[in-house]
């Protein structure tokens, strides 16, 4: 419960670092602390006490496969992780295109639309 | 073998041939993006009234291996979506040639059609999120295109907010699987019903996960309090990307995953105490909306403003027909009140994906020949430019609900649904809310189209046929939804319709 | 001098070798350890990436031209696309229609070393080109900032 319990507080932290911080690098910084959050929350969902990789081998029985833990949450981070990729390149270079345009980072600066 | 794949594979493949011909052939994207666009809407149109399918990606049965499922939801999002990327395609052959990188811009819109068809016909939680993504990251590649000062800060807006909405999606399906142990949306619906219809509660953790949902998924979809990337995104992106973005990616990704996530996997039984509570908050959300987004319209001067904030309004819209139905079925009311209210709100997303994309469209068609979108530099389009100022003028009249075009009829069935559902307060605000719908696009009206020649307009001229073209088919299409529902509108909607009301259906198509 | 010191440009031309017979191999054996597609081309990417922080971007196009990089971007997603396509033959999209093989040998598991192949080609130029890309745009920014501070 306490693991559980961790990854909400680090999804929290990168909550509160998206919305207080104005230098939109930290913003950046602040998403991808959520998006690890949640993926480490994945890998906990298929967690099992004292599993092993779920690689069948040579030689392997099927009394093995009852130690293996979940391999599908592992499938979906690694998904995740390379759409959180996707996501972190296209937003590095918005922020850098958006310090050409503007020669600052800082968010309170740069805002002229209102929701 | 179904044509369900084709829906993701064809435009895919259009996406990544596009910048590989680009290189060599400058026209790549254009031929290349019409041409399937063409395709998938043709497909979209015949698949009308085809029998619900499922297709086993890889051949391995569900719940083990991925389903593509089309049922009568599925059509009615697919239509929605083709028929609009392929106009939004037409339009853009003549008004994107003002910017450059074109390959990119096609294959982009391409990626974003592959994001929604795969959206739509997913019956996997894990390949809905996949693809929802895919579509959202070429929405905010889009959004932010011309790399001016306002797109780029329009764009960067979306991405973090939409990447959030994608984090708590995520955080969600991973609940789902930790309580079910499945993520195939039929089996998870199933395990759903079977351990908490009898028990009586939901398991907390699963309605941890349908918060989350509804907070990503009203991120999506641009639903108050979740709206604030909208306004800024939906302006400053193309014209025929606004008319995407409003027209049909809130619908497919917000709207759409809201009806398949909380109608099928979760579902509203009366046995089970907390579907009330979503219900209720879905109407929450849609009222809120209605009431914000169409308040704050009427004072915009910003015309592609103006036009964001009234698609946050008529999305509520929708959800309310949705909730109002969902609330219904609840609590245990009679189902053929339930279907009326969800027959409203499916009403209203088409007719508004067809009006609101024809608006954009025609923002974009006003900008190009004027040069401006302040509609206070406006005035006395009608001698101008005839042929944009009536099709614009339909599509005002349309989604402010003036009888007999097509927005009167879902606005009608959905009021109706609320009044006979006792949500007399909730009437209250919508019919009000309706009136000032028709305010803002009078205010619209007398701006734009009415009035003498004035400011920008005086050297305007028609734009070419290749842009008005796809307005006046759009325009054809709000006159026709509203005085030939009888003919066709019920082979689209009902199917619709009776999946989101029949989850043990679905349930059942997907496992066998 | 461009790029970094002479004891960097040397290291690095002995290692990125390494690096990409590295990556192939976790490409090639992804269906029977763990790797696979993603994780290969990112090795693959990596040693690109080494010559370019090494030697600067020229160097490092003239191994992987930028339009080169184009192509087998495009052509890794086509190629998977395929690879699906063939599974139709059998009825299904994504269907295992190649043969099987021999369990444990390379040579087996069907069209998932196909995919990883055509994975690993989409991931490895699609890396090299986001990282020259950002490349770029520093230095862009970097010289409008000092024109900013001259004006």
């Amino acid at each position: 419960m306490t693991v559980y319990f961790l990854c909400a507080v680090l999804l929290t932290m990168g909550l509160y670092c998206l919305v207080a911080k104005k230098n939109i690098v930290k913003k950046v910084i602040g998403l991808v602390i959520m998006d690890y959050a949640v993926n480490l929350y994945l890998i906990i969902v298929g967690y099992k006490k004292g599993g092993v990789a779920p690689v069948i081998e040579r030689g392997m029985n099927s009394s093995m496969l009852e130690r293996f833990v979940d391999p599908l949450p592992q499938a979906l981070v690694l998904t995740s992780i390379v759409i959180g990729l996707g996501v972190l390149a296209l937003m590095v270079a918005m922020c850098i295109r958006i310090y050409e345009r503007h020669g600052t980072f800082d968010m309170s600066q740069i805002s002229k639309l209102r929701g | 073998m179904s044509p369900v794949p084709l829906f993701v594979a064809i435009p895919l493949g259009a996406a990544f041939l596009i910048p590989m011909l680009g290189i060599w052939w400058k026209k790549s994207g254009e031929v290349l993006a019409a041409l399937s666009t063409v395709i998938l809407a043709v497909m979209a149109i015949l698949s009308i009234g085809s029998t619900a399918v499922t297709h086993h990606m890889g051949g391995w049965a569900p719940p083990v291996g991925i389903a593509l499922v089309s049922d009568g939801l599925t059509v009615l999002l697919l239509i929605a979506v083709n028929v609009v990327a392929f106009l939004c395609i037409l339009f853009s052959l003549k008004y994107m040639t003002a910017y450059s990188g074109l390959p990119k811009y096609y294959s982009l819109f391409m990626l974003m059609v592959a994001g929604m068809n795969g959206v739509v016909v997913s019956g996997d939680l894990f390949n809905l999120y996949v693809f929802l993504e895919i579509a959202s990251i070429a929405s905010y590649a889009l959004v932010a295109f011309g790399t001016e000062a306002d797109e780029l800060e329009a764009g960067f807006k979306y991405l973090v907010l939409g990447s959030v909405a994608s984090v708590m999606i995520l955080f969600a399906i991973g609940t789902v699987y930790a309580v079910t142990g499945t993520l195939n949306m039929a089996d998870a619906a199933r395990e759903i019903s079977l351990r908490f219809s009898g028990a009586g509660a939901m398991n907390p953790a699963l309605l941890l996960a349908a918060a989350m949902f509804l907070m990503g998924f009203s991120l999506k979809a641009a639903l108050v309090p979740f709206h604030a990337w909208l306004p800024d995104a939906h302006p400053s992106a193309p014209a025929p990307i606004s008319a995407m973005l409003s027209g049909v990616v809130i619908k497919s990704l917000g709207v759409y995953a809201i009806c398949r996530v909380f109608f099928h996997v979760f579902g509203f039984d009366p046995n089970v105490t907390s579907s009330v509570i979503l219900a209720n908050s879905m109407i929450w959300l849609a009222v809120l909306s209605i009431i914000i987004g169409g308040l704050v319209a009427v004072g915009q001067w910003d015309y592609k403003r103006l036009l964001a904030y009234s698609s946050i309004g008529q999305v509520g819209y929708v959800i309310l027909g949705l909730g109002v139905g969902a609330r219904v079925l609840a609590t245990g009311g009679p189902r053929s009140l339930a279907a009326l209210a969800i027959l409203g709100g499916l009403f209203h997303l088409l007719n508004h994906a067809a009006f609101k994309s024809l608006l954009f469209l025609s923002s974009g068609a006003i900008q190009h020949a004027t040069g401006t979108r302040d509609m206070k530099q406006m005035g006395g389009l009608r001698d101008k430019m005839p042929i944009t100022s009536a099709t614009t003028n339909l599509a005002a009249l349309s989604i402010s609900g003036v009888p007999p075009f097509s927005g009167f009829w879902s606005k009608l069935i959905i009021l109706i649904a609320v009044v006979k559902a006792e949500h007399y307060v909730v009437a209250g605000i919508a019919i009000v809310m309706a009136f000032v719908t028709l305010v803002y696009y009078v205010k619209v009206q007398r701006e734009i189209i009415f009035g003498s020649v004035r400011g920008a307009v005086e050297k305007a001229k028609e734009v070419p046929a290749a842009m008005y073209v796809p307005l006046i088919i759009l325009a054809i299409v709000c006159v026709g939804f509203g005085l030939l529902y009888p003919v066709f509108g019920y082979r689209i909607l009902e199917p619709a319709r009776d999946a989101l009301l029949n989850g043990a259906e679905y349930v059942k198509l997907v496992l066998g | 001098m461009k790029g970094l010191s002479l004891i960097v440009k040397t290291i690095s031309d002995f290692v990125v070798a390494f690096i990409i017979i590295f990556g192939a191999y976790i490409v090639l054996y992804g269906h029977l350890t763990p790797g696979g597609g993603f994780a290969g081309g990112v090795i693959i990417a990596s040693a690109f990436i080494l010559l370019m922080l090494a030697h600067g971007r020229e160097v490092a196009f003239s191994k992987l031209g930028e339009r080169a990089a184009h192509i087998l971007d495009s052509a890794g997603a086509l190629a998977f696309l395929l690879i699906g396509w063939a599974g139709v033959v059998g009825g299904y999209f994504f269907m295992n229609v190649f043969g099987r093989g021999e369990q444990f040998r390379l040579l087996s598991s069907g069209m998932i070393l196909p995919a990883n192949i055509a994975i690993a080609f989409k991931v490895a130029s699609s890396l090299f080109l986001v990282f020259s890309a950002l490349a770029i745009f520093r230095r862009r920014s970097f010289r409008s900032m000092i024109e900013g501070e001259l004006r």
